[in-house]
């Protein structure tokens, strides 16, 4: 509310498409086109079997968002685009933490950290184990601040990914598709 | 939740037949209605020639002297003709070849389907002898593209690449196959392709929108239509020239929609754009109601955006979302095809006129006569103007042939002094500018109409990019006449320095050759105009002449196109001097 179409601010995108080689090629080729960062990208599976689902964060504003949006739409392959503000979506991320076995026992703080964060261990071998930790960016960004002064063996996060709040309505659109050939 | 697995909608079903992929990529063109393609051959494509070999009866294949050539050949058939042109070539640099024709009917809607060999499915990724992703190179230049590695995908696949071509918005298409696909064989059957389920061609018209659209129409006090290729792609002209003659309103044309109504009409105030009409330009900003319809704003139309139309209420008859407010938010979109469009809304507009203001258009073109027109196509100095070349060519074709250009200032000379009664009679590189585009486009535009009067017109630069092309026009004895205005410069990028650069001619004078011996090497029967005296029984000499024909029109070396709009300014500020 009151962020003009002129604004820069955090966009979720997400594409309904075929699963087709070469789209993923086809739709980052639009922000690079326009010279437009992606932030984050995520490719599965939809909720409809043999439909994909691209998620793209981008920073920017909404009338380039809007813009880049019909761009996709365009594409023969992509069912629907749609995109949406934070406040329209919910969304999350996951990240892997890798971290020496040792530490696990030695320093109290990472038993707190792991505690407090809602992480879980998804493994522990003799020489590390690895902590899963789901949620916002910045929760991610914080759980990783307070693990590096102990030193992190690997880190990886994914792409965001997102449902929105408000329908978007693909199997309407292929049914329509079904009943009108 | 899957409730719909067909993807692809299909129509008649034959029995199968086991054949080659190679043998079942020609009944697909023969099933698609193809009779004629442009090509080039090579080791990755060569079981479809030997195929095309035994198809000769049934399918012409024309060899351009290179493969960008054949693109364009088939743009020319495909915008003279509306159907799909068909363009073939090798893997690796006969792929790449066609990049630049893929990008201007990218640009320009213009249906063809570019049909690709590829290394052998084992060799993908290994680089091996001419392998190049072609899939990936064209990818953002074409409306669709796929690369078939198995024999059973040809026949869809080739149904879906020319539904696509043709459909909605036109566009190019590329198929890449792989040659263990042509080799291979399969159970053939062909379907047409009717629909595919992720792919809407043709947004469905909102009445309300229209009704809307109507009634400000119906009020405007000033309203003005500018038109776009979209009318010709969508054959609605004769719906856009009732629109025009009821409710009394002037139309203007960008370059891609010229021909779509004939120039002489009393309501065609001529061209818009960087160097369109002076009246056409200015009074974009004095109108009250802007109808769009299938055009796309380009920036050599609109000049600076923020200056544009700005007091008028914008219309936009557009058949491709993505389009509305892209460049000019319009006030009412009116999404669909044009033809469709405006003939409901005809109905719904009062008959008018508006004498007051079409009378500004004439006024301003008196102006631009005194100080621009009267001087190209008249002109009374010594050295021969390109308009007046243009002048005795429709004097001498009736304003009935095609008029093929290229890029510069020979064609916006062209375009603006050109004379047609007829539509899809302007065939020319406009989004792109992609010089070299006529002399194998204008190839295409006479196998598309053989029964027109073709001529090309093409600048002393552009006709060096793809002069090979003349072997094609010869060996087919093609009867285009190509009229080659040769000022010895890279003439626009010249006019560009003078007014902006100041006069530092850099790379924009070229020596040229005797392109008359040229022409005559190929057998060309060929002319050479340098005094006026000698231009029009020239002209008619050529017009008149069975066959093809080369004429070298030698022009003045400095003169320069105006009306202008420069770079980045208003519509309202563009100069005639």
């Amino acid at each position: 509310m009151g962020i003009g179409l002129m604004e820069k601010q955090w966009f979720t995108i997400s594409v309904y498409s075929e699963n087709s080689v070469g789209l993923l090629n086809r739709i980052s080729g639009i922000f690079l086109k326009r010279h437009i960062n992606i932030e984050s990208l995520n490719v599965s599976k939809s909720e409809i079997e043999h439909v994909s689902k691209f998620t793209i964060v981008v920073n920017t504003t909404e009338d380039w968002t809007r813009k880049i949006v019909q761009q996709i739409e365009k594409q023969v392959e992509v069912i629907k685009a749609f995109y949406h503000t934070d406040e329209e979506t919910i969304y999350q991320e996951s990240a892997l933490f890798k971290i020496k076995s040792a530490l696990l026992f030695d320093e109290p703080q990472i038993q707190n950290a792991i505690k407090e964060s809602n992480s879980k261990i998804v493994t522990v071998h003799r020489e590390f184990f690895v902590l899963a930790k789901t949620g916002r960016r910045h929760e991610i960004d914080e759980m990783h601040d307070r693990l590096e002064p102990f030193g992190i063996m690997q880190f990886v996060r994914s792409g965001r990914i997102a449902v929105s709040k408000a329908k978007m309505p693909i199997t309407e659109i292929l049914e329509e598709f079904h009943l009108n050939n | 939740m899957e409730t719909v697995k067909a993807k692809q909608k299909k129509t008649s079903t034959k029995k199968s037949v086991k054949i080659t992929g190679a043998e079942a990529i020609i009944h697909c063109l023969l099933e698609e209605g193809v009779d004629l393609i442009y090509g080039y051959p090579g080791g990755a494509i060569m079981p479809v020639y030997d195929e095309l070999y035994k198809f000769q009866d049934k399918l012409t294949h024309i060899l351009t002297r290179h493969e960008q050539g054949a693109t364009h050949a088939a743009q020319g058939y495909a915008r003279v003709s509306g159907r799909v042109g068909v363009a073939m070539a090798t893997s690796g640099p006969g792929a790449t070849n066609l990049v630049t024709g893929l990008a201007d009917a990218q640009i320009d809607s213009t249906p063809i389907v570019c049909i690709t060999g590829q290394v052998p499915r084992h060799l993908l990724g290994s680089d091996a002898f001419q392998e190049t992703d072609i899939v990936g190179i064209s990818t953002p230049v074409t409306k669709w593209n796929h690369q078939i590695t198995k024999a059973s995908e040809i026949p869809e696949v080739m149904a879906k690449a020319f539904y696509i071509a043709k459909s909605g918005r036109p566009g190019p298409v590329l198929i890449d196959i792989t040659k263990n696909a042509q080799f291979d064989e399969l159970d053939f059957s062909y379907e047409k392709c009717t629909g595919v389920r992720s792919y809407k061609p043709v947004p469905q018209p909102n009445l309300d929108s229209i009704a809307e659209a109507a009634e400000v129409i119906n009020n405007a006090k000033k309203p003005y239509i500018v038109w776009g290729q979209g009318i010709i792609l969508g054959k609605a002209e004769e719906e856009l020239k009732a629109l025009v003659e009821k409710a009394g309103i002037p139309a203007a044309w960008t370059i891609m929609g010229e021909s779509a109504i004939p120039t002489d009409h009393p309501l065609n105030v001529g061209m818009v754009g960087m160097h369109g009409n002076y009246g056409p330009n200015v009074l974009t900003n004095e109108c009250d109601v802007l109808l769009a319809i299938g055009m796309r704003f380009d920036d050599r139309v609109t000049g600076k955006l923020d200056t544009y139309a700005k007091q008028a209420k914008v219309i936009h008859f557009e058949i491709d979302p993505a389009e509305v407010g892209k460049n000019v938010k319009p006030d009412i979109a009116i999404l669909g095809n044009c033809k469709e469009t405006l003939a409901l809304l005809l109905p719904m507009i009062k008959e008018n006129e508006h004498q007051e203001w079409k009378a500004e258009f004439d006024k301003k073109y008196e102006e631009e006569f005194e100080t621009v027109i009267k001087n190209d196509i008249h002109p009374t100095k010594p050295g021969l103007t390109m308009g007046e070349v243009i002048e005795e060519i429709n004097l001498a074709s009736e304003h009935k042939a095609v008029m093929v250009t290229d890029v510069g200032q020979h064609q916006m000379i062209a375009c603006r002094y050109a004379k047609f009664k007829q539509t899809k009679s302007n065939i020319t590189s406009g989004g792109l500018g992609t010089m070299g585009f006529a002399l194998p486009a204008a190839i295409g535009a006479k196998q598309g109409a053989p029964e027109r009067q073709v001529v090309t017109i093409i600048g002393d630069g552009g006709y060096q990019m793809t002069i090979q092309e003349l072997g094609v026009i010869f060996q087919h004895n093609l009867g285009i006449k190509i009229v080659v205005l040769n000022n010895d410069h890279l003439g626009m990028v010249r006019q560009w320095q003078e007014l902006f650069f100041e006069r530092r001619y850099a790379s924009t004078i070229m020596t040229n050759p005797d392109f008359v011996k040229i022409a005559e090497g190929y057998h060309i029967k060929s002319s050479r105009v340098s005094e006026r005296e000698n231009l029009k029984a020239t002209i008619q000499e050529m017009m008149a002449f069975e066959g093809p024909y080369f004429l070298e029109v030698v022009v003045e070396k400095e003169d320069n196109v105006f009306p202008m709009i420069p770079s980045g300014a208003s519509v309202s500020d563009i100069r005639l001097k």
